[in-house]
């Protein structure tokens, strides 16, 4: 295992050496960095091009150039890495170390989205194959996968942002939206759902109806304005969660299971107050780490405590129902964040910005504040990258999970009387999961050196806009600092990539032909 | 198409039964070519999407004067060129904006002027230049880059994943090294270098070069289904009939992965089509004076607020010939899937248990 790592990392290094060779002869060939310089009127012009000369080694021939720079960038073997000067004297290293967490936080969450949503969605279709709703979303899946990007992100800033932000300014929601979503939500219900067709009608009706006076409520009572779930609403959603998660992960008739989820839905609900006070009094990311970590010790703990037998799952399934609920007090504090907010000089009632990664206006505020203000910023760009890249997790899901459906021992695990619970999120799903986990990393990786065009619709200046710079000022040691980054990511995404398929499939053998 | 029929074989003879046995009728002695054919053209959505795509190929590439081979000069119907400057309309478009397209769907007794294309169906541009032209050309800019992708990444893909597949040893190796090698260099990134320093060269020229990096996932996919296929015993017996190596490589392998081929093409091209307006939006892919349809959509993002015409017809462009691409690939992958059976509807099933009871009852 140690020596197929080892000599995939030396041919790794091979290869990142060639393909950067090439990529700095490429780069230094097409264009001359003093070129508007020497066209330039300035008095002193020969001595900015002598300066720039010496402060980018110029005068070398980029072969050997290139060799200077393998010079600073090997020195990340000794912890000092130096990746040389831009053009506009500051250091490569300073500007990668500004724009690598923007970029990171521009595309994270839309990956995320992506996975969960995407895989959900794959599951259901293929649960449901050839019904409507899996024929509809595939239809849905194929339109985003043929979607560009800059496209949608100029519909999404028209029609969502611009027309949510007027909407804002009297939110009454209108009659044709209160049945429009009615009937989008119990439509979309009801074909998940399935059943017969009183069932179907029956989870229509509730869902649609639901979906229909609950935005009926929040338009009356100017919800939109002032948000906030409130602690009978969260202790509700958690109880809700905890059914969920059990039933998903051990189902319900695991008894010991369900209590301790529920003991945790119940620890939500008694710690609201007692947690929002403590986010008024120390509002810190640290806070919040420290309460999700003692609420998870707590969980374990719990969950030990009413199980005797079979406790892995018993623990995951109290944690997984902790950590969810426990979102909810987060999400109801950004909530109740939202109207001051609003009232700032700064948003004044306009919340949703379209371009930009923070508001400039936005005085040294509130923690909860500026963070709802990066909330705020990421909303567009995380929709527009989700509703891109979540069509290939649905299709890609979808077909893993039908054909693992097809397996014999599929047809043994039901033949010895498992439930479809059990089937499903036991035997099917976790082997769906594992070319999918294996896509998901290279992915990634991917989307990081794709963040290019993102960046540039929506106007945030991470790893894409320093390439663009670096492209087109012929700044090489910027260039070049860029394409280190995303290409050793994706080298090193695909060697994780293999390692996490043959960990997580035994059949596959590392080493082997390699 | 001569296909072999080895991978039909091992069902037909088991089932007889039920499901099986309609769906085996209806492919009961025909050829490996005449059962995919039959599949896809069955495929309602690949169907509708092969008709898109080709009406609108004719369409763009009619339009305009085109040139055949540089030499013959082809006229097109359409009476405006993308460099003609007519007047730019004023007067008659709402919220007092200019040049607003002229396309009608409405019929007379609605209200409307009638189905009809009129002077500039798509409207007009800032400087009066007719956006119905400009959206032609650009398409069919954006469809040759993708067509050129295309081809040098199937072919460069077929070439190498086929070699390295058949010869395994040292060759793989090599080979495939070199394919991890020009895996490292996103896509976008290449496409931003190339496309920023030869992008004057013209769009055929960066398609050329794209094409050169395009085909890294196509050679992957090719020797997997290689290293499979050698290992056939119809392999063995074109080899033991003393059948050239290249004789084996392209009679007798190169046609059972054709299937992974083309859906694989497919999918690459409708990313190609993807990648080249992305390229162009962001500067780096075709320039300015030529015309392509992410460069329409960057330069008039602005007055998507006032004349949002400039701004859906380019984009409906890409979206159609990229849905329709992904389409038609969902259908040959269908086609081309052993394991895939069509649905069987309740009525079917009913007549067939019917006719077996029928034929039980006459035993």
């Amino acid at each position: 295992m140690a020596a197929f790592i080892l000599r995939r990392l030396g041919v790794l290094g091979v290869i990142l050496f060639g393909s950067s060779f090439i990529l700095y002869n490429l780069a230094a060939i097409s264009g001359d960095p003093t070129a508007d310089l020497k066209l330039s009127n300035d008095p002193n012009r020969d001595f900015l091009i002598a300066s720039l000369t010496r402060e980018l080694q110029l005068d070398v021939p980029p072969p050997a150039r290139y060799f200077l720079w393998l010079k600073g960038i090997l020195g990340i073997f000794i912890g000092q890495p130096d990746f040389g000067m831009s053009r506009d004297g500051s250091t490569v290293a300073h500007s990668l170390a500004l724009a690598i967490p923007v970029t990171i936080r521009l595309v994270l969450a839309a990956t995320i989205f992506a996975i969960v949503l995407g895989i959900a969605i794959g599951i259901i279709t293929a649960l449901r194959q050839y019904s409507r709703f899996d024929y509809s979303m595939t239809f849905v899946s194929f339109l985003m996968f043929s979607l560009p990007v800059f496209w949608v992100a100029v519909l999404l800033k028209e029609y969502l942002a611009i027309s949510f932000n007027n909407f804002l300014q009297d939110p009454k929601v209108p009659l044709s939206f209160v049945i429009g979503i009615g009937l989008f939500t119990g439509i979309f219900w009801a074909s998940i759902i399935g059943g017969t067709r009183k069932a179907f009608w029956m989870t229509f009706a509730i869902a649609g109806g639901s979906a229909s006076a609950l935005i009926t409520f929040f338009s009356l009572t100017g919800w939109f304005l002032n948000p906030s779930l409130g602690p009978i609403v969260v202790g509700g959603l958690a109880v809700g969660i905890a059914y969920g998660v059990t039933q998903l992960s051990v189902g319900l008739i695991n008894k010991a299971a369900l209590k301790a989820s529920l003991t945790m839905a119940a620890v939500t609900f008694v710690a609201y107050y007692p947690a929002n006070w403590l986010f008024d009094k120390y509002p810190s990311a640290l806070t919040i780490f420290i309460l999700a970590s003692l609420n998870i010790a707590l969980a374990v703990f719990v969950a030990l405590g009413f199980s005797k037998i079979d406790r892995g799952p018993i623990v995951r399934t109290a944690v997984l129902t902790a950590f969810i609920s426990s979102g909810l007090l987060i999400v109801d504090k950004f909530m109740q964040t939202w109207k001051p907010y609003m009232e700032t000089d700064a948003i004044n009632y306009r919340p949703v910005p379209t371009v930009g990664q923070r508001s400039d206006l936005l005085g040294n505020e509130d923690w909860w504040i500026s963070n709802l203000d990066v909330v705020t910023h990421l909303f567009l760009p995380t929709l527009a990258l989700t509703l891109i890249s979540f069509a290939g997790y649905i299709r890609y899901s979808r077909g893993t999970l039908l054909e693992v459906l097809n397996q014999d021992y599929i047809r043994t695990a039901r033949a010895k009387g498992l439930t479809e619970r059990t089937v499903i999120m036991r035997h099917a799903f976790r082997n769906t999961m594992i070319p999918l986990t294996t896509i998901m990393v290279v992915d990634f990786a991917g989307v990081i050196g794709g963040a290019l065009i993102t960046e540039s619709v929506f106007g945030w200046s991470g790893m894409g806009t320093l390439f663009r710079q670096g492209l087109l000022g012929y700044d090489l040691n910027l260039l070049m600092g860029v394409f280190f980054i995303t290409a050793t990511l994706s080298v090193v995404a695909n060697l994780i990539a293999d390692l996490l398929y043959s960990a997580l499939d035994p059949r596959i053998r590392v080493g082997s032909g390699a | 198409m001569a296909f072999s029929l080895k991978k039909k074989a091992a069902t037909t003879e088991s089932t007889t039964s039920g499901e099986n046995a309609i769906a085996n009728k209806e492919i009961e002695g025909l050829s490996q070519g005449q059962i995919v054919r039959r599949r896809f053209f069955r495929h309602r959505a690949a169907m509708i999407s092969l008709v898109t795509i080709i009406s609108i190929t004719v369409l763009v590439f009619t339009a305009l004067d085109f040139k055949l081979f540089g030499v013959w000069k082809v006229p097109g119907w359409w009476k405006w060129t993308p460099e003609d400057l007519p007047e730019l309309r004023f007067g008659d478009c709402p919220n007092d904006t200019v040049g607003c397209p002229t396309i009608s769907f409405r019929p007379k007794f609605l209200g409307g002027s009638g189905f009809g294309l009129g002077d500039h169906p798509f409207g007009q541009d800032d400087i009066g230049r007719d956006f119905f032209a400009l959206v032609m050309k650009g398409t069919q800019r954006s469809l040759s880059v993708m067509i050129v992708i295309g081809a040098i990444g199937a072919t460069i893909g077929t070439v190498v994943g086929a070699i390295s597949g058949f010869y395994r040893g040292k060759v793989d190796a090599i080979l495939m090294r070199f394919t991890d090698f020009i895996i490292t260099i996103p896509a976008i990134i290449i496409g931003s270098v190339v496309g920023f320093h030869f992008g004057n060269l013209g769009a055929m020229f960066l398609a050329f070069y794209l094409g050169l990096f395009a085909w890294t996932g196509l050679s992957r996919l090719v020797r997997g289904e290689f290293l499979t296929l050698r290992e056939r015993e119809f392999v063995d017996a074109a080899r033991v009939a003393g059948a050239s190596n290249r004789r084996i490589i392209f009679k007798h392998i190169l046609p059972n992965a054709v299937g992974v081929i083309i859906v694989s093409v497919t999918l690459l091209m409708s990313g190609a089509i993807l990648l080249e307006t992305a390229l162009s939006y962001i500067g780096f892919g075709v320039i300015e004076p030529d015309v392509s349809l992410g460069l329409l959509i960057n330069k008039y993002q602005d007055s998507f607020t006032t004349r949002p015409w400039l701004f859906w017809y380019p984009g409906l462009f890409i979206i159609s010939i990229a849905l329709s691409i992904n389409f038609i690939g969902d259908g040959l992958r269908d086609a081309f899937d052993p394991r895939q059976r069509r649905r069987i509807s309740k009525k079917e099933r009913q007549e067939s248990a019917t006719a077996r009871k029928l034929a039980q009852a006459n035993d």
